[in-house]
């Protein structure tokens, strides 16, 4: 693979100021190749969707990035100010969750799609309008010319994610940033999506990171994971390593949590305990006091992200005791 | 990347089954369909049709001029010569009625075209861009709001001058704020929505996301509210004449009217009944088209 495209170092976003100030992301870094694929998993409120925000700089009001450094191909995004927008502009695009909230409703999808050619890389009409007739054939729109003057309302919710893909595709950006694409489809449709990502990507060459709570998803998708937990990185590594052999008891409890649909008799386990509020963050490992591998030690100072010995490099934990996590 | 999107690969779709698709007309039809079965609305647009083309026909439909006087018929009875007989000044009164059916009309719905338009805009400006901008014209809908609405009128009209300038500059002031807060609420949604934040991503300067995505999603608001503030105003209007400030004598208002015909109202009854049932109905078709409208266009 080739450098890395995008770059993030130590993020870290908190809501609210003051003594009301709760850190939401506290240092997340990773990096991403060109066309290569990130996935980032972690339960609801693991600050993943956050982390998507802030580098598309579309944190809600109240939540703010204090820290850390984004890069893409090599130059720094800021966060905040009128450069953030122009900074991203044809570079970094986002497909959100829900495909018809994503639409605008009134307007005509074709009108939707070339809007950015035309208004933003200043493209002419009858050129706009070829482009988004161009984009919805490559993000897979049966008969594409007749699909320029439908609403939104008009089409099914995985013909809507398309047009979506397409918008998002019509500023020709170097990463994609998909924020839990496939949680408001039927896994049929869903699984046609995740193809059309994949194939994006491949003949494009964009790079994506896929922010998801489903681990079939991102296996099927992405290149690497990185786990989060309580807004930390918990553990990062290769998709298909990572998900074989987890070292960091949080993806193990997480892999437990699936149901098998091959084996009816495998009762799958639930990680015991609920994700702690912002505000009560435990000491020590975040993760201890749901941990069936935790001794006491764990909850005394926070475990850093580090390599894993012996196994391959590329791959990193937050346990102090990875040899520990063995499947049961 | 653009040479890649130019190439025409096969369909990324693998299933392979051909989409069936409903005809695209028909989805067009639906509101069609649906405002045939609403009795409200046909019967609020055929009272509003035909009030509109008795204003704008009054010269041809009318009888005789407004102003034109039958001084040997003063206070007539129905007759053919005058079918709804005659005022105190001879005038003839079915004449007078349509004729002032052109004058209210008029006046009422320029009267709302300002602060509909106002309204909307500032609305929309005061939601989307928040801070200073959204806090000073709140509050002075506040201010605006928490005045009865016809102290302030009547108000208003007795500093700039009785009659059509005083209405229209009155309501200018006055009206406006409805619009602005209906549509700063909706605008708050529609721009916490994630199409408004795709429309940021892709890189549109704000005015354009404004004109193309978020007006068009809340100037709907602001429509259903016209067709009510419509009937409002009109009333709004006679009820100044009735008054004596709103529009001038000898010009034919239905208000002025009625307060003309009460004198005579125990020897005569139709002089002051008549112009009140055309408000009456005025007002019922024009309810019956707002409801039936804002009925039609609720999404489901």
């Amino acid at each position: 693979m080739s450098a890395a495209v995008l770059r993030v170092r130590d993020l870290t976003v908190s809501v609210g100021r003051g003594t009301r100030r709760h850190v939401a992301v506290r240092d997340v870094g990773f990096e991403v190749p060109a066309g290569g694929s990130l996935g980032v998993v972690g339960e609801s409120g693991s600050g993943k969707s956050l982390t998507l925000r802030a580098l598309m700089a579309l944190l809600p009001a109240g939540v703010h990035a204090e820290r850390g450094v984004v890069e893409l191909a090599g130059e720094h995004l800021p966060f905040t100010g009128p450069g953030a927008r122009r900074a991203r502009r044809g570079r970094l695009a986002m497909v959100f969750q829900d495909p018809l909230s994503g639409l605008d409703p009134v307007q005509t999808v074709g009108a939707q799609v070339a809007e950015v050619p035309r208004r933003v890389l200043g493209k002419s009409l009858s050129v706009s309008r070829r482009r988004a007739v161009e984009l919805l054939r490559l993000v897979g729109m049966p008969d594409p010319e007749r699909r320029l003057h439908v609403f939104p309302h008009q089409l099914s919710g995985g013909m809507r994610q398309r047009a979506l893909i397409a918008m998002a595709l019509a500023s020709e950006p170097k990463v994609l940033l998909c924020d839990e694409p496939t949680t408001a489809l039927d896994v049929t449709v869903q699984a046609q999506v995740l193809e059309l990502l994949d194939d994006v990507r491949r003949r494009l060459g964009v790079a994506i990171v896929f922010v998801s709570h489903d681990l079939a998803v991102v296996r099927q998708v992405c290149d690497r994971l990185a786990v989060m937990y309580t807004g930390r990185l918990v553990e990062t590594g290769p998709a298909g390593d990572l998900l074989d052999h987890p070292a960091h008891p949080y993806t193990l409890g997480l892999l437990e949590a699936v149901v098998d649909l091959d084996d009816v008799d495998h009762r799958p386990r639930t990680i015991p305990g609920m994700l702690p509020d912002l505000a009560h963050v435990p000491t020590g490992c975040p993760f201890h006091p749901r941990c069936r591998f935790a001794s006491e030690d764990c909850a005394g100072e926070v475990p850093p992200l580090r390599h894993l010995e012996g196994g391959e490099s590329t791959r990193a934990t937050a346990c102090k005791y990875p040899e520990r996590v063995v499947k049961r | 990347m653009t040479a890649a999107l130019g190439q025409d690969g096969p369909p990324f779709v693998r299933d392979g089954a051909p989409l069936v698709l409903a005809p695209l007309r028909r989805q067009r039809s639906v509101l069609v369909h649906r405002a045939l079965r609403s009795p409200a609305l046909i019967i609020g647009c055929a009272i509003t049709l035909g009030l509109v083309l008795v204003a704008v026909l009054a010269p041809l439909i009318s009888p005789y001029p407004p102003d034109h006087q039958d001084l040997y018929n003063i206070l007539s009875r129905f007759s053919s010569k005058h079918l709804l007989g005659t005022d105190e000044l001879g005038r003839d009164e079915l004449s007078r009625l349509i004729w002032a059916a052109r004058t209210d009309l008029q006046v009422g719905v320029l009267a709302v075209i300002f602060p509909f338009c106002f309204g909307t805009v500032i609305g929309t400006l005061a939601g989307y861009r928040g801070g200073w901008l959204d806090t000073v014209v709140m509050r002075a809908v506040d201010v605006l709001i928490a005045f009865p609405f016809y102290v302030l009128v009547i108000g208003l009209i007795f500093v700039v001058g009785t009659g059509t300038t005083g209405i229209y500059v009155a309501f200018a002031v006055v009206d406006w704020v409805v619009y602005a807060r209906a549509v700063r609420s909706t605008t708050l949604v529609v721009r916490e929505s994630d199409y408004v934040a795709a429309a940021r991503t892709g890189g549109l300067p704000d005015w354009r996301i404004l004109w193309r995505h978020v007006l068009p999603n809340t100037v709907t608001q602001a429509v259903v509210y016209l067709t009510n503030d419509v009937v409002l105003v009109i009333v709004a209007v006679v009820t100044l004449g009735y008054l004596g400030l709103g529009v001038q004598p000898p010009a034919p208002d239905w208000g002025t009217m009625i307060s003309e015909g009460q004198e005579f109202l125990t020897t005569y009854w139709a002089l002051a009944t008549l112009p009140g049932v055309a408000v009456l109905v005025t007002g019922l078709g024009l309810s019956m088209l707002g409801d039936g409208l804002a009925d039609v266009l609720r999404p489901r």
